[in-house]
């Protein structure tokens, strides 16, 4: 009796801490008042200013763009290199690629983002491509970290199921080709569309990388998030901090039933 | 014969990316960390002179000026000493709630898993602005203190490094619970009840059983919140004042503000040496020992 008290309190606790700060977001996005602490009466103005306002709107859907593009590109090379370290016995150097495709799930963004960016200057010295920074750095260094999160994924996918099936189809008169998209394919496509979600949620959301490779006319929303609430608050982020809530948690739910679809 | 080919393309497609995007922009740091400075643009020399014959112009005076000077080691250890503490308070908070979850029953625990993992899908930037809502001076933190009759005046809470130790702990306690839940999730209960029956009280159950079978889970929940920490520039730049600085935060002006291009590669390097390259030779030996273990 007792027990199950502390154990009831200790979740219901640890999920107040986790959801308290964005009730207080979505609550404070509905404050008719310019100054965002002091309460004057619900409103829906700064929903209607941001979806005004021509900056964020840009800048959200320079995001999605460079988000789905990245997302795609990672997925297809991490599935790849899944496939790659479960299924296929000879890789030279193996352990190089091994550290190749998990050391940017450890590198912290900001090694990571000064390395591009002091790439691209150095490239751009040599054969004087890309001579400006802007979307397609952006994309190349998100889909270089995404790479990492699709692979591990896939990875462990394919380390569950049973090879024999594989094996059988082969037996079958199935070639190598055939079979993998046949059978292995379809059976690891929803860790690959989780795969896809999570990479497109990384970029979408990554600040620091993003803020060394962008260049002229590639602000994301991160960034231009960012530089308006650094060292103010801002009610037009806090409106649009609710519809992003929204539509992540959405997105999140999704990851969830195609990564645990494989269980049943 | 097929195979071959399809096997080389899978293997080298992706090889040839982060080889290209990923490898050697590594060594590009490396090589502008050990480039002699100078004023223009690029502000360092090349490290290799054909001017009058071959020459070899390396030096490591960059990271003599890193590591002699304490504005560059008291940060970094401001950050580890940082990322110590947020990674026992994520440990203190993450514990009771994974290994609680672990032991509902199963329809309870997966939809608590999704709840704890689902703000971890929302927007990092948003979720530490939130308590920058929260922490303000008229925020409701202080305004519950207030009317409780706990301070008389509101606390500066914003702005110090409390406030980011709680942004941090905040915003990385789902990788935490994570990796905890994984480990906890897959023992057995009734070892539990087995050292119940056994004459241990709940304090040795908990020292005797419950921690030593959890330590793989405490380890990779530990390494996923730490290492991050480290190098975290976004929380103690809107949640942080003035009163510590940290390496992320070097790191930026050293590059971005004094244009020291190659100071501030030999402090990445360092980062890399020092935090990220002890984990990931751990990892390539440990995948190594599993998989030869297996066969």
């Amino acid at each position: 009796m007792k027990s199950s008290l502390i154990k009831s309190t200790v979740i219901f606790l640890g999920l107040f801490f986790l959801y308290f700060p964005i009730l207080v977001l979505i609550f404070y996005s509905f404050n008719e008042n310019k100054r965002v602490m002091v309460w004057k009466g619900f409103s829906l103005r700064w929903y209607n200013e941001l979806f005004n306002n021509e900056q964020i709107i840009e800048a959200f859907i320079i995001s999605i763009k460079i988000a789905a593009l990245s997302a795609t590109f990672a997925t297809i090379l991490g599935v790849m290199i899944g496939y790659s370290l479960v299924r296929i016995r000879k890789i030279p150097f193996k352990s190089f690629y091994i550290f190749l495709s998990s050391t940017p799930l450890v590198l912290p963004e900001l090694i990571l983002g000064l390395s591009m960016l002091l790439f691209f200057i150095s490239l751009n010295n040599v054969i004087g491509f890309p001579s400006s920074r802007g979307q397609l750095t952006i994309f190349i260094s998100h889909v270089t970290f995404c790479i990492a999160f699709v692979a591990i994924i896939i990875q462990a996918r394919l380390t569950d199921f049973n090879k024999n099936i594989e094996e059988a189809a082969m037996d079958l008169g199935y070639n190598y080709t055939k079979v993998l998209y046949k059978i292995t394919l379809p059976i690891i496509l929803p860790s690959i569309i989780a795969g896809w979600l999570l990479a497109f949620t990384i970029s979408l959301d990554d600040l620091v990388v993003a803020s060394f490779t962008t260049g002229p006319g590639a602000n994301t929303l991160p960034i231009v998030v960012f530089s308006k609430v650094r060292l103010g608050l801002s009610p037009e982020v806090n409106a649009l901090s609710a519809i992003l809530m929204f539509a992540l948690i959405i997105i999140g739910l999704f990851y969830f039933y195609f990564n645990k679809k494989f269980k049943h | 014969m097929k195979n071959k080919l399809f096997e080389k393309y899978f293997v080298f497609s992706p090889y040839f990316w982060l080889v290209l995007f990923f490898f050697i922009p590594l060594a590009i740091i490396f090589k502008i960390s050990i480039s002699v400075s100078e004023w223009g643009m690029p502000p360092y020399q090349d490290i290799f002179l054909f001017d009058n014959g071959f020459k070899i112009n390396t030096t490591l005076e960059n990271y003599v000026y890193i590591f002699s000077d304490y504005y560059y080691i008291g940060s970094f250890v401001n950050s580890l000493i940082l990322a110590v503490i947020s990674t026992f308070f994520c440990l203190l908070i993450g514990f009771p709630l994974a290994f609680y979850i672990a032991t509902s029953n199963i329809r309870l625990r997966n939809i608590l898993l999704v709840l704890v993992v689902i703000p971890f899908w929302s927007s990092f930037l948003l979720r530490v602005y939130a308590w920058k809502i929260i922490l303000q001076n008229n925020g409701i933190l202080n305004v519950i203190l207030l009317n409780l009759g706990i301070t008389s005046e509101p606390l500066q809470l914003l702005y110090n490094q409390y406030a980011v130790i709680m942004g941090i702990v905040y915003t990385y306690l789902p990788l935490m619970i994570l990796p905890l839940y994984g480990y906890l999730n897959k023992f057995d209960l009734n070892l539990i009840e087995a050292s119940k029956d056994l004459g241990l009280n709940r304090t040795k159950t908990f020292f005797k059983v419950i921690l030593p079978l959890s330590v793989p889970g405490i380890v990779a929940g530990s390494l996923l919140v730490f290492i991050p920490v480290v190098g975290e520039f976004i929380i103690p730049e809107m949640l942080g004042g003035s009163d510590r600085l940290y390496y992320g935060k070097i790191l930026w002006e050293e590059f971005f503000v004094n244009r020291n291009w190659p100071g501030a590669s030999a402090l990445a390097f360092s980062g890399i040496i020092i935090l990220v390259l002890p984990i990931v030779i751990f990892q390539i030996l440990y995948s190594r020992w599993s998989q030869k273990n297996e066969i």
